[in-house]
C-alpha cells in the first residue's frame, strides 16, 4: 500500500466554447494505510475524481502520486498489468460489475494468473484463501453471479480487486445497491479487511453515516470542489461549511420518528 | 435448470420437427456422396428423359441419369456451400462488430463506418461486381454471399457488443490488466453469444435459397457439379416434357430453407424462455394457493383501507411462487403507513396489488379488500381499477419512465381532470398549474410547458406527486419515491408529500427499503419479511429500539450505521438469507436467521396479534424488554441478542 496526493486537480468535459468543470481543483490525500471517505451528491464530481484516479478518464490538469511517483506519468510507459497494480476499483452494483459467463472460480482464478506466480495447481487453494478473506464458503466458486445474493456478489468483486494486491483501492458507492441488512455486513467486510491487511482506500459514497462508521478523515464534494476536510467525526458531529450543514440535515434519522421534523424543513427555505 | 436444458429444447414441436430435418440432412451430406455418388453421374444412353418409374422414381435427365439419386447427393453441395458461407458471413461479422468493443473509441467509429458503407450495398450489385472479378462458379458464389452475410452480422454484433463494451464488469477488466484478446473471448463472446447463434442458423436457410438462385442463374455450381439450384434450372429446360425433374430439388429446397428458419426460432424462444425461467401454465399449477378463512370483523367508520387475507401467487417452474402471503392491516382516513422490508419481501406488491396494479399473470385474492367502502375483492381487476377510479394516487420510483417522454409534463398532469372529471381543456390546464405550484415548482406556468428530460430527477419526482395528487385522491400510494434521489433531494420530497397528505387530507401508503426515511414520514409501520407483515408499530418505537417487538424489526433497525453509531464496534448484522418463496415455507419465514428461533418457530407460522406496545407482532417470541417468559428463551449470547443490546446502549 502506498500514500495517494492528488494535488489542483482539475476535470473539464465538454466543448471549448461551453466547457463543464466536473473537477475543479480537487486536493486529496490519502495515507498509507488510511481510509479517506469522499462525500457528495450526484454531479459533485466526486465519481470523476474516482474514475480518474484509476486511469478510466484523464485529467485536464493536476497531478496524481503513488507512493511519491506520478501516477498519470508512469501509466503512460508501463503495461496495464503493471497499471492494475497500482490501483483497483470495486463497483458500485455488484449486478453488474461481475462477468455473468464466468463462475465466482473462473474470475478469481484469472485475475490470479494475471498477477500472481502462483502455479496452476495451487491456485485453488488461493482461490479459497480470498473467498475465506471476504467470508464466504469455498463452495461460492462453483457459482455464477446470477445465483448468489447482492451482499455475496459484493464480496465476490471486493475478492477479485483483493487478489490483485494493488496499492490503493477505490471504493465507489460499494453499499448504495445493496439492502439495509447487507450494507452493514459489507461495511464490517471493509473494516475488518482494512485491519487485517492494512489497505489504503479512498472510499466514495453520499452516505455521511456509512462514511463516518468507516474511515478516518472526510472530504465533502460539492460542484467540483472540496468545500470541506477533516476527521470523520468531527466533520459530520460539527460541520463548519453550509453545504455540509445541509448535508448532515437532510439524512432521515430514526430519532425524528413521530415529529413534524419534515414539515419544519419546509419552512426554513 | 442446466439438466433439463436439452428436453425442453427438443419438446417444442417445432423444435423437435426442425432438429430432425436438420439432422436427416446432415446425415445425408455425409453418406450420399458415397453411397451414391458415382452411379448419379455416370450417363446412362438408353434411358434419356424418363418420367418417374419404379426404377427412377422421379425420372432421368438429359444425360440418363437418375434425379432422385443426383437430388440426395447434391444435399452435400448445396447444404455445405450454405453452411460454409454463412460461417464466413458470420465470423467475419462478428470479428468486424464485436471486436471493436475491446479496442477502444477511435476503432469502433472506423470500424462503425465500414459497417454502414457496406450496409448500403445492394446484395445483387455485389455478387455480379464478385462474377466480373473471379468469374462464374462454386467459390464465386460463396465468396458472394458471405460477403452479403457478413455486414449484418456485423451490425448485430457491434448492437450487442455495445452494450457489453459499456458494461462495469469489462471496465472491470480492463482495471484488472486482463489482455485485450482474452476481453473478446472471455467478456464479450460468450455475452453475445446467444442472438448470434439463433441469428446465424436462421440465416444458413436464407443462405441455402440464395445461392440455389444463383446456380439456377447460372452465376453459381458449373456443370458437372451440381446442387439443387443448378438441377431447378435443367429440370426446367424440360419442364414440359418431363414436369417431375424438378420436384426432387424443389422440395429439398423448401424443406431446408424452412427447417433452418424454424430451428432458428425454436432456439430462439427457447433461450428466451431459459432466461425469463419457463413458468408452468395455470392450467397445471391447478388454483392459487389461498389462505384459511379468516373471522373478519365489522367494518369501522374510519378505516379508508380494510386487507384481509391478501395472498399475491405468480406461475413459477415447479409451482406457484407466492411472494405476498396471508397479509391483512388496515388504514385510517388520513393516516401515513410506511411498509419497510428487503427487496423480495413483497412490499411491492402488495401496494400494487391494493391499487390493482399486479403485475400480469399475478393471481391476487383476499377475503377482504375494502376501500372506502367498496368491496374490490372477488371483483375483476378492469372492473375493480373502475371503481377505484382515480381515488387512488401512485407515486412510481423511476420518475423517468413513470412520465412520458413525448408529452409536455403540464399536458400530462391535465389528463386526469380531462378523462375522469370533464373538465375542459382551459381548466384542466389551469388545475395542472396549481399541483405543480403546490409540489414548489418554481415558475409552475413555464415549467408545465416542459417536457420530463427538462426536469432535474427531484423536480420530476415531485411533479409525480403532484400527478398522482391532482385526482384529489384518499389514498396516495408511493413505490420508494425517494430511492434514487440524493438526501437534500429526498427530504424536500418526502417534506412535500407529507405537507401534501396533510393539505388534502389524503391517506398515504408508502414503501421503502430505509427504515429512518419511513421513520420522518409515517406515523406507524408495517415490517414486512418473505411475503408476511411480521410487525405492525407506530413509528415512534423505532426511536427506542427496545421496545420493538419482532427480531427482524430490531435487526432491521439496528443494522444501518447512523450518525452516533459507536465507530469501534461492528454493526449489527442479520446472518443468512432470506427463503426462497418458491418453495413452500414452513413455520416463521425468519426462523433460520433467527437467534430465538424455536421448534415452533419452523413448524407453525405466527400470526399477528395485538402487543404491548399499542401494534401487533407475529412472533411466537416477541421483544420488548419487560416479557419474563422470553427475554431468556434461546441462544442469549447471539450476534442478533448482541445487535439489540448494542442498539439499546447507543
Amino acid at each position: 500500500m502506498a500514500e495517494l496526493v492528488v494535488s489542483d486537480l482539475r476535470v473539464v468535459f465538454g466543448a471549448r466554447k461551453a466547457p463543464i468543470v466536473a473537477v475543479d481543483g480537487v486536493h486529496l490525500v490519502v495515507p498509507d494505510g488510511g481510509v479517506v471517505g469522499l462525500v457528495g451528491e450526484s454531479g459533485s464530481g466526486k465519481s470523476t475524481v474516482a474514475r480518474t484516479i484509476v486511469g478510466i478518464g484523464a485529467p485536464t490538469s493536476g497531478t496524481i502520486t503513488l507512493g511519491g511517483e506520478d501516477l498519470l506519468a508512469r501509466r503512460r510507459g508501463v503495461s496495464a498489468v503493471q497499471r492494475a497494480k497500482d490501483v483497483q476499483m470495486i463497483f458500485q452494483d455488484p449486478y453488474s460489475s461481475l462477468n455473468p459467463r464466468m463462475t465466482v472460480g473462473e474470475a478469481l482464478d484469472e485475475v490470479l494468473s494475471i498477477h500472481t506466480e502462483t502455479p496452476k495447481d495451487q491456485r485453488p487453494a488461493s482461490i479459497r484463501r480470498l473467498l475465506d478473506l471476504v467470508r464466504l464458503k469455498a463452495a461460492a466458486q462453483e457459482q455464477y453471479p446470477s445465483e448468489m445474493s447482492g451482499g455475496m456478489r459484493q464480496r465476490v468483486a471486493i475478492a477479485r480487486a483483493l487478489a490483485v494486491r494493488p496499492r490503493l483501492i477505490v471504493a465507489d458507492e460499494i453499499t448504495s445497491a445493496l439492502d439495509a441488512s447487507v450494507q452493514g455486513a459489507v461495511l464490517n467486510l471493509i473494516k475488518d479487511l482494512r485491519e487485517e491487511l492494512g489497505l489504503s482506500m479512498l472510499f466514495i459514497t453520499h452516505n455521511l453515516a456509512a462514511v463516518r462508521y468507516i474511515a478516518d478523515s472526510v472530504a465533502v464534494m460539492h460542484r467540483g470542489r472540496i468545500v470541506e476536510q477533516g476527521p470523520a467525526t468531527d466533520v459530520v458531529a460539527h460541520p463548519q461549511e453550509a453545504y455540509t450543514r445541509e448535508l448532515v440535515g437532510a439524512i432521515p434519522r430514526i430519532d425524528n420518528a413521530g415529529t413534524d421534523y419534515l414539515l419544519r424543513t419546509l419552512e426554513q427555505r | 435448470m442446466s439438466q433439463n436444458r436439452k428436453p425442453s429444447f427438443l419438446r417444442s414441436p417445432m423444435g423437435l420437427a426442425s432438429a430432425t430435418v436438420v439432422g436427416l440432412l446432415v446425415v445425408l451430406a455425409i453418406i450420399a456422396p458415397p453411397l451414391w455418388g458415382a452411379q448419379a453421374s455416370t450417363p446412362n444412353p438408353a434411358n434419356l428423359l424418363r418420367g418417374p418409374s419404379s426404377e427412377h422414381p422421379l425420372g432421368t435427365d438429359g444425360l440418363g441419369r437418375d434425379l432422385l439419386l443426383r437430388t440426395l447427393v447434391a444435399t452435400r453441395t448445396t447444404v455445405g456451400m450454405a453452411l460454409i458461407a454463412t460461417a464466413c458471413g458470420a465470423a467475419a461479422g462478428l470479428l468486424l462488430g464485436a471486436l471493436p468493443s475491446v479496442l477502444g473509441a477511435r476503432a469502433q467509429r472506423w470500424f462503425s463506418a465500414v459497417i454502414n458503407t457496406w450496409l448500403a450495398f445492394p446484395v445483387l450489385l455485389l455478387a455480379m461486381l464478385m462474377v466480373i472479378l473471379m468469374g462464374t462458379g462454386t467459390v464465386t458464389a460463396v465468396v458472394a454471399l458471405a460477403l452479403t452475410m457478413t455486414p449484418s452480422f456485423a451490425r448485430l454484433a457491434q448492437t450487442l457488443s455495445s452494450k457489453v463494451g459499456g458494461s462495469e464488469y469489462l471496465a472491470a477488466a480492463r482495471l484488472l490488466g486482463v489482455p485485450k484478446g482474452r476481453q473478446f473471448t472471455h467478456y464479450v463472446l460468450p455475452n453475445i453469444a446467444e442472438p448470434i447463434i439463433v441469428n446465424v442458423t436462421m440465416s444458413i436457410g436464407g443462405g441455402l435459397l440464395a445461392l440455389s438462385s444463383l446456380s439456377f442463374l447460372g452465376v453459381g455450381v458449373q456443370p458437372p457439379s451440381y446442387d439443387w439450384g443448378r438441377m431447378l434450372s435443367e429440370g426446367f429446360e424440360q419442364v414440359y416434357t418431363t414436369p417431375t425433374a424438378v420436384v426432387g430439388p424443389a422440395v429439398m429446397v423448401i424443406l431446408a430453407g424452412v427447417s433452418f428458419g424454424m430451428l432458428g426460432e425454436s432456439l430462439a424462444s427457447f433461450l428466451r424462455e431459459r432466461t425469463r425461467g419457463r413458468a408452468l401454465s395455470p392450467a397445471k399449477l391447478g388454483p392459487a394457493p389461498v389462505t384459511d378463512p379468516l373471522e373478519l370483523d365489522p367494518l369501522q367508520e374510519d378505516v379508508l383501507l380494510d386487507v384481509k387475507g391478501l395472498s399475491v401467487s405468480f406461475p413459477g417452474a415447479d409451482g406457484w411462487v407466492r411472494p405476498v402471503q396471508d397479509v391483512s392491516f388496515t388504514l385510517h382516513r388520513g393516516e401515513i403507513v410506511g411498509v419497510v422490508g428487503e427487496s423480495g419481501s413483497g412490499k411491492s406488491v402488495t401496494m400494487m396489488s391494493v391499487a390493482q396494479l399486479a403485475p400480469a399473470g399475478a393471481a391476487v385474492t383476499a377475503q377482504r379488500l375494502n376501500f372506502d367502502g367498496t368491496e374490490l375483492a372477488g371483483m375483476r381487476e378492469q372492473v375493480a381499477a373502475k371503481a377505484i377510479g382515480t381515488d387512488i394516487g401512485i407515486v412510481f420510483q423511476d420518475s423517468l419512465t413513470a412520465l412520458n417522454p413525448a408529452l409536455r409534463v403540464g399536458t400530462q398532469l391535465a389528463e386526469v381532470p380531462r378523462v375522469h372529471q370533464g373538465a375542459t381543456k382551459q381548466e384542466a390546464h389551469e388545475r395542472a398549474v396549481e399541483a405543480l405550484d403546490s409540489v414548489r415548482i418554481p415558475n409552475a406556468a413555464h415549467r408545465a410547458t416542459l417536457f420530463p428530460h427538462e426536469y432535474s430527477g427531484g423536480m420530476r419526482q415531485r411533479a409525480l406527486i403532484a400527478m398522482s395528487q391532482i385526482g384529489k385522491p384518499k389514498l396516495i400510494i408511493a413505490d420508494e419515491p425517494t430511492t434514487a434521489l440524493d438526501v437534500t433531494v429526498q427530504q424536500r420530497v418526502l417534506a412535500l408529500l407529507r405537507r401534501e397528505c396533510e393539505d388534502s387530507g389524503a391517506a398515504a401508503l408508502v414503501v421503502s427499503h430505509d427504515i429512518a426515511v419511513l421513520a420522518e414520514l409515517c406515523q406507524r409501520i408495517l415490517v414486512m419479511y418473505a411475503g408476511r407483515i411480521v410487525e405492525d408499530v407506530d413509528v415512534r418505537m423505532l426511536a427506542h429500539p427496545e421496545q420493538l417487538a419482532h427480531p427482524y424489526t430490531r435487526a432491521l433497525a439496528a443494522s444501518l450505521p447512523d450518525l452516533d453509531t459507536d465507530r469501534t464496534k461492528p454493526l449489527a448484522t442479520i446472518p443468512g438469507e432470506p427463503p426462497d418463496l418458491s418453495k413452500p415455507v414452513t413455520g416463521c419465514g425468519f426462523a433460520d436467521r433467527c437467534a430465538l428461533a424455536s421448534d415452533r418457530c419452523r413448524t407453525e407460522v405466527p400470526v399477528l396479534v395485538q402487543h404491548r406496545h399499542g401494534g401487533q407482532v407475529a412472533c411466537f417470541h416477541p421483544q420488548d424488554g419487560s416479557s419474563p417468559e422470553d427475554s431468556g428463551a434461546a441462544g442469549s449470547e447471539t450476534t442478533l441478542h448482541e445487535a439489540h443490546e448494542e442498539g439499546a446502549v447507543a
